[in-house]
């Protein structure tokens, strides 16, 4: 991507309210799980001790959102929560994005048996059921943080793929393209400088979104009991909390965790929305969902996007 | 022609998807770093006949795919005495292991609390099917009004939300004035008759609600953005032109126009409803397969894990056969190719 | 004696997202009498379009009619409700677009899709009376009565195209208008096309608003014609008078563009330049720029659409007496 093209993105970028919620969404907790260590009052493994009349207690002075069934501060286990899942969510969105990249560029541009073959693989792993799957390797396989981000980022480059074969495919065509090739620029070089820089914005866009899709899957194996077991998650919180508080309603321990999770998904689906409308607005509610992978799959069923202003279903105005 | 064709392909591509599918829950058994397999063996909570069954039905001290050693002296039926073939041969007879926990058929349990899941599953994706439906299509008639806004909002809300977390939410807003957990209120018994299964109902409200919550959403999207594209089309001015009310036109021309893509993506979301349904049953005590498997997670019953999982890939392919299927059938313009 | 339809003064505004008013149609004239039909000719994007939409009420979310009078036979269609409009839609103006694949909706059956018609307007109940009808329609456009249960993938583009027109004549309408009815047609189909629509005019006393770019349809079909460029009238007379003795600067340009068959080796002459967008209209005459007469005063001052002689109107203050 050239320096004009982000500067243009910031541009309308700046320009949309809800990019800009999204943003501000995101940053706080960036910045929240950057400062824990001096944001939060206690470490959340700190063994404190414990008196039976000190679990499970409401939020009070010392305890801002109350402890939790082992004594311990809530709130430092949330600040300590973001750092866990924006970890997952940004490193396994990344892994997605440069195998899905990679594998809808090369099927792109080379067409032919190798684009079928990607795109087999990409219907199959669309097929399968996602939680389920990851249930059973991290099952088997074991706990911890890595695993979890491999899993995570291995299945979830398939949207990215068809997406980016679909528009190397338009770009394919285009006119500089066929220059470059009767300059005898090499194949490598052509997807490089060519292709990909114009793919990139829209990749990007999606990676946002995978994000959230990434800290959600993570939260859920982590609420189902599969989370590191040496790192204080949100999923896990909950884990806890339904599984030891939910008889007691104690909320401070049940609600914190879940509305973070919903607080940073909606502020990265807002800006990765934004980023998709500015990018392409053609796609404008196309990606918007869970699961996109639906979108994929049926790329070519659904009508697209019509122009905005055919909508005949409508009595013509006077105007006065 | 072109419609056999087509279908064709899909079945066959569904057999494969099995077959990976099959193959991949051999291999996870006894590839993945920490073979659980010879651990188990080991554990000392399986009776020295649970061990021996193991080691019967997995083959667990032959060669996992061909013997080399049989096909050397030209045995090949032998050869292919492996752990592989004994895995194969297992699931064509229903038999999916035996749990560790409960010690019993895993293909009995399976069979067994199915139907819960089915119910759950039913249930909620009817609910989000009527209400992505209408909404969708209200969405889009009403594109750019406040009505179109707040359902946007609406979907965007739900797709940052964890099901499990939503229905965290309901049972704790619900407590008191509907069933939580279970689904049954202990007691009854079917036999009880009609108040059994209106116990049942209430039991299966939550649940359900959840279930509709989140997945409506994206039948919103798709149907909004389905409709648009139809309402776009010529065929909706000449209908107009025609003098069809708008009413009219919404139902006759658009609605099956765009209804058209739905078929094929309550299918596909069918692999994404069935994680949906495991948090559910999970968050609510439904006694389904869902549930089943966070059991299965909690207490390392690996048989009990696999075979549902099997079982639930196996019902997402089928279903998006199926869904295929159907789909050409309906849209008269793929029976043409 | 009242007249089919008695458009005017109709101006019509399209609405940009951020709330600029674009003028489409500006102040459009013309009337059209029993027996005879009226081609409405111009470029792309001169409203001609737009002008068949507004006076069908048709106009897409964005479109404001902004002033003029739309009278069917003598009723104004701009005072009904939209209930009535729909009444009296296809009974009296029914309408055929560009014969596009989606045209008719592609996942219904075309005899349904006709019957549709019919079943609206008449109170028809009887099943079999209405399929009669569809079969005679079809007849009458020269399908056969058998694909009417086919669906429109398996037509060909002229006999969508000739369904289309079975259906827009289903409640035997006084008006018909056609728009661009055969653009997206090959050449020997057009023809079919063009021959069917003359062959209805006779027999069923049909009067057609013909909107096209083509003026060779034009003078074979038209008893009138009305010139439009940049959203208003440029010239506005018989056929004859528009072929022999046109004025404006644009309508003689335009048919010095079409090839000419009594003198096939004298040059054909295209108009430099583009028709003026919406957002950038000129303040004055919208031709100026490409105008091969203009003057000073063409870029300040709208022209009016004057009388040269009776039936005869021009726009143009500095027009081309012959």
């Amino acid at each position: 991507m050239t320096m004009q093209q982000l500067r243009e993105i910031g541009r309308a970028f700046i320009r949309r309210p809800a990019g800009i919620v999204g943003l501000i969404m995101l940053l706080v907790v960036v910045l929240v799980a950057i400062a824990a260590p001096w944001l939060a009052p206690y470490h959340p493994k700190d063994k404190i001790d414990v008196s039976p009349g000190d679990l499970l207690t409401p939020p009070d002075s010392e305890h801002l959102l109350g402890r939790d069934d082992a004594g311990r501060d809530v709130l430092s286990q949330l600040i300590y929560g973001a750092r866990v899942s924006l970890t997952v969510g940004f490193v396994a969105s990344f892994m997605s994005m440069v195998i899905g990249t990679t594998i809808g560029l090369v099927a792109g541009y080379r067409g032919g048996r190798i684009d079928s073959l990607s795109m087999r693989l990409v219907d199959f792993l669309l097929v399968i059921p996602d939680l389920p799957l990851m249930l059973v390797i991290i099952s088997m396989w074991g706990r911890g943080l890595w695993k979890i981000i491999l899993v995570i980022g291995l299945l979830g480059w398939t949207v990215t793929a068809r997406l980016v074969r679909s528009q190397v495919l338009s770009i394919k065509e285009r006119c500089y393209i066929l220059r470059a090739r009767v300059i005898g620029a090499s194949h490598y070089r052509i997807a490089a400088r060519h292709i990909l820089p114009q793919v990139m914005p829209l990749v990007i866009a999606e990676a946002v979104l995978a994000v959230s899709g990434a800290i959600i899957a993570e939260s859920s194996l982590s609420f189902l009991g599969l989370g590191d077991p040496t790192l204080v998650s949100w999923g896990m919180m909950l884990n806890f909390a339904f599984e030891r508080a939910i008889s007691r309603r104690a909320w401070w321990f049940l609600l914190p965790p879940g509305f973070a999770i919903v607080w940073v998904s909606v502020g990265l689906i807002l800006i990765g929305s934004t980023l998709e409308e500015i990018v392409n607005p053609s796609l404008k509610t196309h990606h918007l969902f869970d699961p996109r992978r639906m979108m994929a799959r049926i790329a070519g069923r659904v009508p697209k996007e019509p122009a905005p202003d055919h909508t005949a279903l409508v009595e013509t105005e006077r105007a006065e | 022609m072109q419609q056999s064709n087509y279908l064709i392909r899909k079945v066959l591509f569904g057999l494969v998807t099995l077959a990976v599918v099959v193959g991949f829950n051999f291999a996870l058994f006894r590839i993945l770093p920490g073979d659980p397999v010879k651990a188990i063996a080991r554990s000392p909570r399986l009776t020295q006949e649970m061990r021996e069954k193991l080691r019967v039905e997995f083959g667990l001290d032959k060669p996992v795919f061909l013997d080399l050693e049989r096909l050397k002296t030209g045995d090949v039926i032998g050869a292919f005495d492996t752990q592989f073939t004994a895995y194969i041969n297992a699931l064509l007879h229903g038999n999916l292991g035996i749990s560790f926990r409960s010690r019993r058929a895993v293909s009995e349990i399976l069979a067994e609390r199915v139907w819960r899941t089915v119910v759950l599953v039913a249930a909620g994706e009817t609910l989000s099917l009527v209400l992505g439906i209408t909404l969708g299509l209200v969405a889009a008639w009403r594109r750019g009004t406040r009505a179109d806004m707040g359902i946007l909002l609406y979907a965007l809300f739900s797709w940052g939300l964890p099901t499990f977390f939503l229905g965290i939410i309901l049972l704790i807003l619900a407590q008191g004035l509907l069933p939580v957990g279970g689904m049954v209120t202990p007691g009854l018994k079917p036999e009880d008759g009609w108040v059994y299964w209106t116990d049942v109902g209430k039991h299966l409200i939550l649940p359900t609600l959840t279930m509709a919550i989140i997945y409506t959403s994206s039948y919103i999207l798709i149907m909004r953005s389905s409709v648009m594209g139809v309402l776009s089309e010529d065929y909706i001015l000449t209908a107009k032109a025609k003098g069809m009310s708008t009413f009219r036109i919404l139902r006759s021309e658009a609605l099956k126009n765009a209804m058209l893509p739905m078929v094929t993506i309550a299918a596909l979301n069918l692999a994404y409803t069935v994680g949906g349904a495991i948090q559910v049953e999970t968050v609510f005590s439904w006694p389904g397969v869902g549930r089943l498997m966070y059991e299965a997670v909690m207490t390392r019953d690996y048989p009990v894990l696999q075979g549902t999982f099997l079982l639930l890939a196996v019902a997402v392919i089928v279903a998006n056969l199926t869904a295929d299927i159907l789909y050409s059938v309906l849209d008269p313009r793929v029976k043409a190719g | 004696m009242m007249s089919l339809l008695e458009v005017r003064n109709l101006s019509i505004d399209y609405l940009r997202e951020d709330g600029m008013a674009l003028h489409a149609v500006e102040e459009v004239c013309f009337t059209l009498e029993e027996g005879r039909s009226l081609g409405l000719v111009g470029e792309s994007g001169c409203g001609k379009t737009t002008v068949i939409l507004g006076i069908l009420r048709l106009l897409p979310a964005q479109g404001r009619i902004v002033s003029g009078e739309v009278l069917s036979k003598g009723t104004d269609l701009f005072s009904l409700t939209e209930a009535e409009m729909r009444k009296h839609r296809w009974k009296n103006l029914s309408i055929i677009f560009q014969g596009s694949m989606n045209a008719l909706n592609p996942v219904r059956r075309v005899g349904d899709q006709i019957a549709d018609a019919i079943k609206l307007h008449e109170n028809a109940n009887d099943g079999k009376q209405v399929e009669a009808r569809v079969h005679q329609l079809l007849d009458l456009v020269g399908i056969s009565p058998q694909r009417s249960r086919h669906y429109p993938h398996q037509y060909s583009g002229g006999m969508r195209q000739r369904a289309m027109i079975a259906m827009a004549l289903a409640c035997s309408p006084d008006v018909l208008i056609a728009d661009e009815p055969t653009t997206a047609l090959d050449v020997m189909i057009q023809a079919q096309i063009l021959d069917l629509l003359q062959k209805l005019q006779k027999e069923l006393a049909l009067s057609i608003i013909l909107v096209t770019h083509d003026l060779g349809v034009v003078a074979e079909m038209c008893n009138d014609v009305l010139v439009m460029y940049g959203g208003r009238t440029a010239e506005y007379a018989s056929v004859d008078t528009i072929f022999n003795e046109a004025q404006h600067p644009y309508t003689r340009r335009l048919l010095q563009a079409f090839p000419d068959i009594a003198n096939p080796s004298s040059k054909l002459a295209s108009i430099p330049g583009y028709p003026p967008p919406l957002d950038a209209l000129p303040r004055g005459c919208r031709f100026e720029p490409r105008c091969h007469r203009k003057r000073a005063i063409c870029a300040e001052q709208i022209p009016t659409l004057e009388a040269v002689q009776p039936g005869h109107y021009v726009a143009c203050p500095f027009r081309e007496d012959n």
